[in-house]
């Protein structure tokens, strides 16, 4: 019997908490959209028990769709409040979209595709210029976006209003490539009685990647680093400006597609929609775990939060609760699903 | 580099060109709309020769609101054929209204036309406007007392008439569980609306309420397919506004429903859609007529003292467009006059 030498006897572990094996349960609930996570879960369940038509694979997927609408949005939401920015004009910056698409190509009567990338160079330059006030002003973004709210909102109605001498685009159903655009952008498909809109496999996508930029490549680094700390990310030499910037620009993008989506499922827009919806995105961004303060949050987590959203809102329609008190159950779910959220990071945050 | 740069974008938009010029659309679009209109579609009465006058509107209509653009139309119209100069100015809170009405009579307007959906709040601003002197006219709300609130006429239709006449119909159609689909919370003249359907109804059947977010269409679309999800026994679905119910059609498909469906109010899409059969009727309360009367009747007060309807209610409805005269109210719609 050979004796090996002796291996050197390990110092007892001493624990330095950064570099320390958490168990794996530790560390799911540490990440920012666990509390949103549970959250979800304790919604579904409740409205699973309490609304029968909720249970049908069906109802589950209008869910799914009504939450895609949202969670489109609040992706890039959630990565421009990571990066330490808000965007207010994002809700009506969707209708500036597809009436821009809408009026372009019925106007000038082209191709619905020129009408879909015309509108597709406005958006990101809305995004562009929001992006831009704001760095070179260093005014707050909540204050510029709550200006760009506003004239885009007087702007989606007065143009639309002097083109048209109508509030609402005009249909343009007939025009050609508009059959292909909707297969594109509002397309949906029944599987064994179940409706499934494109949107929704979407949603999952650009979730996906988002999640892939902030994860794995170093402009996700430079995200949470803006967003985190601005001057020091700049002395490291992250160039903050351009990040924020394109960080409005992919919001741009993003109320681009999702315009693209609603005007091909509906022909038409009327030009005072989106209002209050860029609230919509930043709760969710919130509830899934993004910080109002910028530095911190996940896409993922926006997307739980989107659900949460659309889980609520759906489900209190399928119980059939007294309508009158809708807007308040609405409330009164998303705090609880908060409250359950703070909660559960604390203690995550604790046990660490 | 940065000349490099230029040259790639100048050189992109060059491929570019070519693509837009080739990609007019053979169908559709403002030149099919054109040709099928043959041009000019507004309507036009001449020009008076009577004095100048500057007359407000003041309305409660929500931005960029279809029904609201069609009164507009009508007094603006109006207002072309009878010389005078039309400021129209709307908000939908009550308090932000009646400081628009102080406005106009602080600027000494020759006439106000003023909508009234919460007496309570526009009601004694509406009288300053009377002791001030200016003629009042009122329209589409404030059926109940516009003139306890100082108007002088008033134009419009009662919606518990407007609901009821539905609800009469609908029963007459032999609908048992009616949908009311209302689009904003706490609206007067909504919930008029839908309780007038229930006791037009009456016995033959029941009603129910469903609340949706108005601003956005793809959540209005999955509440009322989830409703019609949960409650199979629904027959007739009723909007309230011309654009839910192009909305509804989508819900009903995707909710795999057989309900048929109704509407308050009309629009050009709208009304296409009485056309080819998927919306079965619209209640129509002629909003262009509301708008084109409230001026009109101000200008033969201002220059003739002439009282329409004698200071009694004028009603613009309950009228009803469907199938037996669809073709004759779409080409007026087209012109967004309907």
């Amino acid at each position: 019997m050979t004796q090996t030498a002796e291996a050197p006897v390990a110092p007892p572990p001493r624990a330095d908490e950064r570099i320390g094996r958490k168990s794996p349960l530790a560390r799911m609930l540490a990440r920012p959209e666990a509390g949103a996570i549970a959250g979800a879960i304790v919604i579904y369940i409740f409205f699973f028990i309490i609304a029968p038509p909720f249970r049908n694979a069906s109802s589950f997927s209008s869910v799914l769709y009504v939450t895609s609408t949202y969670g489109l949005m609040a992706t890039p939401v959630a990565l421009l409040m990571i990066g330490g920015e808000f965007d207010l004009s994002a809700g009506v910056a969707v209708t500036s979209a597809s009436l821009t698409a809408s009026l372009f190509s019925y106007e000038f009567t082209t191709n619905a595709w020129v009408g879909v990338l015309v509108a597709l160079a406005v958006a990101l330059f809305i995004g562009f210029l929001n992006g831009w006030i704001v760095v070179k002003t260093g005014i707050p973004s909540f204050l510029v976006t709550l200006g760009t709210f506003f004239m885009l909102q007087g702007l989606n109605i007065a143009l639309t209003q002097t083109i048209t001498n109508q509030v609402s685009s005009p249909d343009i159903a007939t025009l050609q490539g508009f059959n292909s655009a909707r297969q594109v952008f509002s397309a949906s498909w029944t599987i064994g009685g179940v409706n499934i809109r494109t949107s929704v496999v979407y949603w999952i996508v650009f979730v996906i990647i988002a999640t892939w930029i902030l994860l794995r490549t170093y402009i996700g680094n430079w995200i949470f680093s803006v967003g985190g700390n601005a001057p020091a990310a700049r002395a490291v030499g992250v160039p903050v400006g351009r990040m924020k910037i394109g960080l409005f620009m992919a919001v741009g993008f993003m109320a681009w597609f999702t315009g693209m989506h609603t005007l091909f499922l509906f022909n038409t827009i009327q030009s005072g929609q989106g209002i209050g919806n860029e609230f919509v995105y930043i709760i969710a961004a919130v509830v899934g775990g993004c910080l109002l303060t910028g530095g911190y949050g996940s896409a993922v987590g926006a997307a739980i939060g989107a659900l949460i959203f659309g889980m609520v809102n759906q489900g209190i329609v399928y119980a059939g609760w007294n309508p009158d008190w809708f807007q308040f159950f609405v409330g009164a779910l998303l705090l609880g699903a908060i409250l359950l959220n703070t909660y559960i990071r604390r203690r995550a945050e604790a046990s660490i | 580099m940065f000349r490099s740069r230029r040259r790639a974008i100048a050189i992109a938009l060059l491929m570019v060109l070519p693509l837009v010029l080739a990609a007019c659309s053979a169908t559709g679009g403002k030149k099919a709309a054109e040709a099928a209109a043959g041009g000019g579609t507004a309507v036009a009465a001449g020009h008076a020769n009577t004095p100048h006058y500057t007359i407000a509107m003041i309305t409660h209509a929500a931005p960029g609101d279809t029904f609201w653009d069609i009164i507009r139309h009508g007094a603006t119209a109006a207002a072309a054929k009878d010389n005078i100069t039309l400021k129209y100015s709307n908000d939908r809170d009550p308090t932000k209204q009646s400081q628009l009405i102080t406005d106009a009579i602080n600027s000494k307007v020759d006439g106000i036309a003023v909508t009234d959906p919460n007496p309570g709040a526009l009601c004694p601003t509406i009288q300053k406007a009377k002791a001030a002197g200016i003629p009042v006219v009122m329209f589409n709300a404030g059926y109940s007392n516009y003139q306890a609130c100082g108007g002088m006429e008033y134009f419009g239709q009662d919606e518990a008439i407007a609901g009821v006449a539905a609800g009469k119909r609908l029963a007459a159609a032999g609908k048992k569980s009616v949908l009311c689909v209302l689009q904003d919370q706490g609206q007067a003249q909504l919930e008029a609306r839908c309780a007038g359907v229930k006791q037009g109804l009456g016995s033959e059947g029941t009603m129910s309420k469903l609340y949706v977010k108005g601003t956005d269409s793809a959540a209005v679309l999955s509440s009322l397919s989830a409703e019609l999800t949960r409650n199979k026994s629904v027959d007739a679905v009723i909007t309230l506004g011309a654009q839910f119910a192009l909305i509804a059609i989508q819900s009903l498909n995707q909710a795999h429903s057989t309900a048929k469906l109704y509407t308050f109010d009309t629009s050009a899409a709208e009304i296409a859609k009485i056309k080819s059969g998927q919306v079965q009727w619209a209640v129509d309360q002629q909003p262009f007529l509301q708008g084109y009367e409230a001026v009109d009747s101000l200008w033969l007060y201002l220059t003739n003292a002439n009282v329409l309807g004698g200071g009694q209610v004028v009603l613009t409805g309950p009228s009803f467009v469907d199938a037996s005269n669809v073709n004759q109210v779409a080409k007026y719609a087209e012109a967004g006059n309907r």
